[in-house]
């Protein structure tokens, strides 16, 4: 829907920033910004999705038996962490994760 | 006969603010929101009774001020509702934040802005600096030199700003008392004709809008390089503005007969010498006097600036290129350079014309009357400066 006289890589298809929530109304990899990660412990929750209730930007996602942070969008607020009733979910530096391959 | 037919096909004697009011309501809008300021009060007054007698079938959302006209425009327009607003001066710098979401928004809104002197110095006065003011917002803008020509314009501009290619919002200026309180003949065209001259629009693809129920949203996520594809975006659109100005004034001409020449006028100027640009009201004097000098035998031309946003580069490029001199007639300062600023943007393609004497006049500010005379100073500084006499570069008239 956008008025592009050449092929180019856009984020957006139409002139201005339109967008819908249910597809890519985030076009920022917002992961980047993050220095800590959520880690949740299974051995202790217990799938009661208050973290997924709480977390900002709706990225505790549902994993089948439990929850987990999508870490392409996960800022590493902590909001998760502090509101898990069970001390389920731990905020871990991501240096300790700087050997693993970026996704 | 439809209500809108009783009080259009017609010929009147009525003020630039009643014509700019006729044009909008000849569109048909869907929504109006405004609030009212000297000297553009009787506009909207004017659509008010149109909107009382029936003749006006939209919503007209009286606001508590013009940052929320702004605002309420915009938003409607996201809907997808055709939308009017008007403003000037100080209520043109209130909406200033908003103006830039529109803008960028891409929501095609048509503004009008009776130029006024802004805030500062209370000048309940004409004056062009509340336009230049807001030049960077990414609106386009337009420039009106008669009571005909804001009510033709209005019509263009729903034209223009709602073109598929543009999605822009689009602003008419016209001077403050010289025309919004000036009564003249106008021609009001009959609705079934503007009807028809906006039917275009509707072959076109349609923008998207905000929809009920659906999860869409539009303006936010602007950090990084969506950020910086809005911008580009926005730009290259308003390079398209530039030919499709010229277009729409042919189309506008073959419906209803009238033409203004598009992004500019140019009078007299293809075996002129020295030419002398200008905008708005001071136009129609100006033209007396180039006749006037043209009957002694001097070889002036006028150019008549009726794009002001996007800078109608090379229209102006090839209507200037070749002259012996060249002046430029500001009714607002610009800080800095120490000229008007039409002077600054004309002087900024002079490497597309020719490296000639050019020469700022400031005239006009605050009601100061720009009189035959003073253009005559003018066209005889500009005569001397292409003779190879030195000349001062700005002039201040009176």
């Amino acid at each position: 829907m956008a008025v592009t006289e050449k092929k180019e890589c856009c984020i957006f298809e139409t002139e201005a920033s339109w967008s819908y929530a249910n597809s890519h109304l985030l076009c920022l990899k917002t992961g980047e910004w993050r220095t800590e990660r959520p880690v949740v412990n299974r051995e202790i929750c217990n799938s009661c999705g208050i973290c997924f209730t709480y977390c900002p930007p709706q990225c505790m996602v549902d994993d089948g038996d439990y929850y987990k942070a999508n870490l392409e969008f996960c800022k590493g607020c902590g909001i998760c962490a502090k509101e898990c009733p069970k001390g389920a979910i731990t905020m871990r530096s991501e240096g300790d994760y700087a050997n693993e391959c970026p996704k | 006969m439809s209500a809108q037919n009783r009080v259009s096909n017609q010929t009147k004697v009525i003020t630039g603010n009643a014509a700019a009011a006729y044009g909008a309501m000849l569109c048909r809008p869907d929504v109006v929101a405004a609030y009212p300021i000297t000297p553009q009060s009787e506009l909207i007054e004017q659509l008010a009774q149109f909107h009382a007698d029936g003749i006006l079938d939209c919503e007209y959302v009286t606001v508590e001020g013009e940052n929320s006209a702004q605002n309420v425009v915009c938003g409607a327009s996201m809907a997808g509702g055709r939308t009017f607003t008007a403003t000037s001066s100080y209520g043109l710098v209130y909406m200033y934040d908003a103006m830039f979401n529109t803008a960028g928004y891409r929501a095609p809104v048509v503004m009008i802005n009776v130029n006024r002197e802004p805030p500062g110095i209370h000048a309940v006065c004409s004056g062009q600096q509340d336009m230049i003011s807001v030049r960077d917002t990414g609106w386009v803008q337009l420039i009106a030199e008669t009571c005909q020509e804001i009510l033709d314009l209005t019509i263009q501009a729903f034209r223009l700003a709602e073109d598929y290619s543009i999605q822009l919002p689009v602003i008419i200026n016209y001077d403050g008392y010289y025309l919004s309180f000036l009564a003249e003949s106008v021609n009001i065209p009959a609705i079934e004709d503007v009807d028809k001259y906006l039917s275009v629009l509707k072959s076109q693809p349609k923008r998207p809008t905000l929809i009920p129920g659906e999860a869409i949203g539009c303006g936010s996520h602007g950090i990084g390089m969506g950020y910086v594809e809005l911008r580009r975006k926005h730009m290259a659109a308003m390079d398209r503005v530039m030919p499709i100005v010229d277009v729409i004034d042919e189309e506008f001409g073959q419906a209803f007969g009238r033409r203004y020449g598009g992004q500019i006028e140019t009078y007299r100027t293809e075996d002129a010498d020295i030419v002398l640009v200008t905008s708005g009201s001071a136009v129609g004097t100006a033209r007396t006097v180039i006749d006037a000098k043209r009957e002694e035998g001097m070889k002036v031309g006028l150019v008549k600036l009726r794009l002001y946003r996007p800078f109608p580069v090379l229209r102006l490029s090839d209507a200037l290129k070749g002259k012996k001199a060249i002046g430029v007639l500001d009714r607002s300062i610009c800080f800095g350079w120490g000229c008007g600023p039409l002077y600054m943007e004309t002087k900024a393609i002079s490497s597309n014309i020719g490296h000639v004497p050019m020469l700022s006049f400031i005239d006009g500010l605050a009601n100061m009357d720009i009189t035959k005379e003073h253009i005559g100073q003018m066209i005889d500084t500009i005569f001397k400066a292409s003779q190879g006499d030195s000349y001062q570069e700005v002039t201040w008239l009176p």
